[in-house]
């Protein structure tokens, strides 16, 4: 009992990425290799923490079971990857501005599609299914694979060849410790949008709202507002933010191709139920663990790479069944 | 006409496949308390989630003032000055008991003189300003609830069993303040228990099976013994 309220003073649950951390330091056993693949888990998790922080709003305050949501991912990574192709000139430039500027013309185009994409997916797709999870699943999952075939119809089906900027290129070097510059900015892309997220959902009025939605919805409409239009700006943001992730995601990886968001829509997912439905901080957390399990569980043992995810969902469901940070337990 | 604030003409309700409301007609006039009485399942709730468009009239009519609220959106029907108490209260229990007021409030910012107010009706509003609303007691939750429902002027309350699972002091406490709020705002309200209804309402309707069974003054139905084994009865031998 005096152990459990310590640990919930000193942090509770936000601390398990740390934890993970120390834990596998000495199973690792060189500090150079966990340096680099904590380095590696956490831009990835903070990738993956784009992508999933949409879907868990959308989850939590819609109800939705957004199967398509990996679409948005897809095209966000293929336009950005269009994006920096056409812009090669300012990528190679020796301008640190020039090359920022081609990587944020792709990241905001990508944005900007998940915008516009988002707004025509939830009038067309999704608003016709509210409250009904099963054609929610069919029609979300008919319109991923449309998606995927519109991917393959316009950017054709061999892997596409995504450049990243020459500043984002190298790696730093901290004595036996080499770290990608790209995971770098990675990870403080994905802080940046935490914070600005967390300070819109805990310090205005627009966020005292979702965070009531995802409590209540009636209540919030007995209130006097129009919870539906709350949906569309929750659903456009959750795509935008989809197709960012997409984006970044498609840097990272440096070949793409139209199976990518079915690939990562897992992940996603597991993030979403580790981390708690309609919580931002549990995708933070959930996405964290999901990165760092991954990365640590290939360098140990290589043969359970692919189930390390599963598992990790496996063991935090058995602790915590609505997950680490849930805005909704019901 | 225009001394009713709100009029049911005849109003069908149908959740899924059950038919709950069977032409429920109601005048509630302007100002005081109007006590909706009647057993679990009659349709008391359903009464007052179809009159806040939370579900849908099938038939009939609801009139609020002047305005055809039948249709109306459940926020179009709050904005126009209609409060919802829900049986559950409604407490968004992760926002501190603050935000749950700020969200009440159509401006985000409080009226100073209704905020103290609230705060002398019911001082735990004050003295758990900054606390998460699920570390509430049962009883301070549903002064919350109320004080949402307050926190600007209202024209009418709607009020779903406040005194369920409720002890006896906070429910003598929850009178005094009804019969202050009512001093400015109509509440219709929904109960079962009868003492708590009879020492505040000044008009009362019985519904039965979805059915208004009698309308009248509280006083009238206070002193007829007979009148209140009949209706608040009714059920218990239709059913038998």
């Amino acid at each position: 009992m005096k152990t459990g309220m310590t640990l919930e003073r000193l942090g509770g649950v936000n601390l398990l990425p740390i934890a993970l951390m120390i834990v596998a330091l000495p199973l690792i056993g060189s500090f150079s290799s966990w340096a680099t693949l904590t380095v590696a888990g956490l831009a990835m998790g903070m990738m993956i923490f784009l992508m999933a922080s949409g879907l868990s709003l959308v989850f939590g305050l819609m109800d939705v079971l957004n199967f398509g949501h990996s679409a948005f991912i897809s095209f966000g990574a293929f336009i950005a990857a269009t994006v920096l192709a056409a812009l090669a000139a300012w990528m190679r430039a020796d301008s640190v501005t020039l090359n920022f500027l081609a990587l944020f013309a792709a990241i905001g185009a990508a944005a900007l599609f998940g915008l516009v994409a988002g707004w025509f997916f939830e009038r067309v797709i999704v608003r016709p299914v509210y409250r009904d999870h099963l054609r929610q699943i069919l029609i979300t999952i008919g319109a991923l694979i449309i998606a995927e075939q519109l991917l393959l119809a316009i950017w054709g089906g061999s892997p596409l060849p995504v450049a990243r900027p020459a500043i984002l290129e190298g790696s730093i070097i901290l004595g036996d410790v080499a770290i990608e510059v790209y995971r770098i900015f990675a990870f403080f892309l994905g802080l940046t949008v935490f914070v600005a997220l967390y300070l819109t959902l805990n310090r205005t009025r627009i966020g005292l709202l979702i965070r009531a939605g995802v409590e209540n919805r009636e209540m919030v409409e007995s209130l006097g507002f129009r919870i539906d239009r709350l949906f569309i700006a929750v659903f456009m943001a959750g795509s935008a933010l989809a197709a960012m992730g997409g984006a970044m995601w498609a840097g990272y990886q440096g070949l793409i191709s139209a199976s990518l968001g079915g690939e990562l829509l897992v992940l996603v997912f597991i993030v979403v139920i580790i981390g708690g439905l309609g919580s931002i901080e549990g995708s933070l957390l959930g996405a964290l663990m999901v990165g760092l399990m991954g990365n640590y569980v290939a360098f140990i043992f290589p043969k359970l790479a692919l189930a390390s995810n599963m598992l990790l969902m496996l063991a935090i469901l058995l602790w915590r069944p609505w997950g680490l940070r849930p805005a909704i337990t019901h | 006409m225009s001394d009713y604030i709100l009029r049911l003409d005849d109003v069908h309700t149908d959740i899924g496949q059950y038919h709950i409301l069977h032409g429920v007609s109601l005048n509630v006039p302007e100002g005081g308390v109007y006590v909706l009485l009647g057993r679990n399942g009659a349709g008391k709730t359903t009464t007052l989630r179809t009159i806040m468009g939370l579900w849908r009239a099938r038939k009939g009519a609801i009139v609020f003032r002047h305005h055809d609220i039948t249709t109306l959106h459940t926020s179009a029907i709050a904005r126009l000055g209609i409060a919802y108490v829900p049986e559950n209260m409604g407490i968004f229990g992760r926002l501190t008991v603050e935000e749950n007021m700020r969200l009440a409030s159509t401006t985000g910012r409080f009226d100073e003189t209704r905020l103290k107010r609230i705060h002398a009706l019911f001082p735990a509003i004050e003295r758990f300003w900054d606390k998460p609303a699920w570390s509430l007691s049962g009883g301070q939750k549903q002064m919350l609830a109320i004080s949402r429902a307050i926190i600007e002027p209202r024209q009418l309350i709607l009020i779903d069993e406040p005194t369920k699972g409720l002890a006896p002091a906070i429910i003598r406490a929850m009178i005094d303040a009804f019969r202050e709020i009512a001093a400015d705002t109509t509440i219709l309200l929904v109960e079962q228990n009868f003492l708590f209804a009879r020492s505040l309402g000044s008009n009362v309707s019985v519904i039965d099976d979805g059915r208004i069974a009698h309308s009248g003054g509280m006083a009238e139905l206070a002193a007829d013994s007979a009148l209140q084994t009949r209706l608040l009865s009714l059920s218990l031998d239709a059913h038998q």
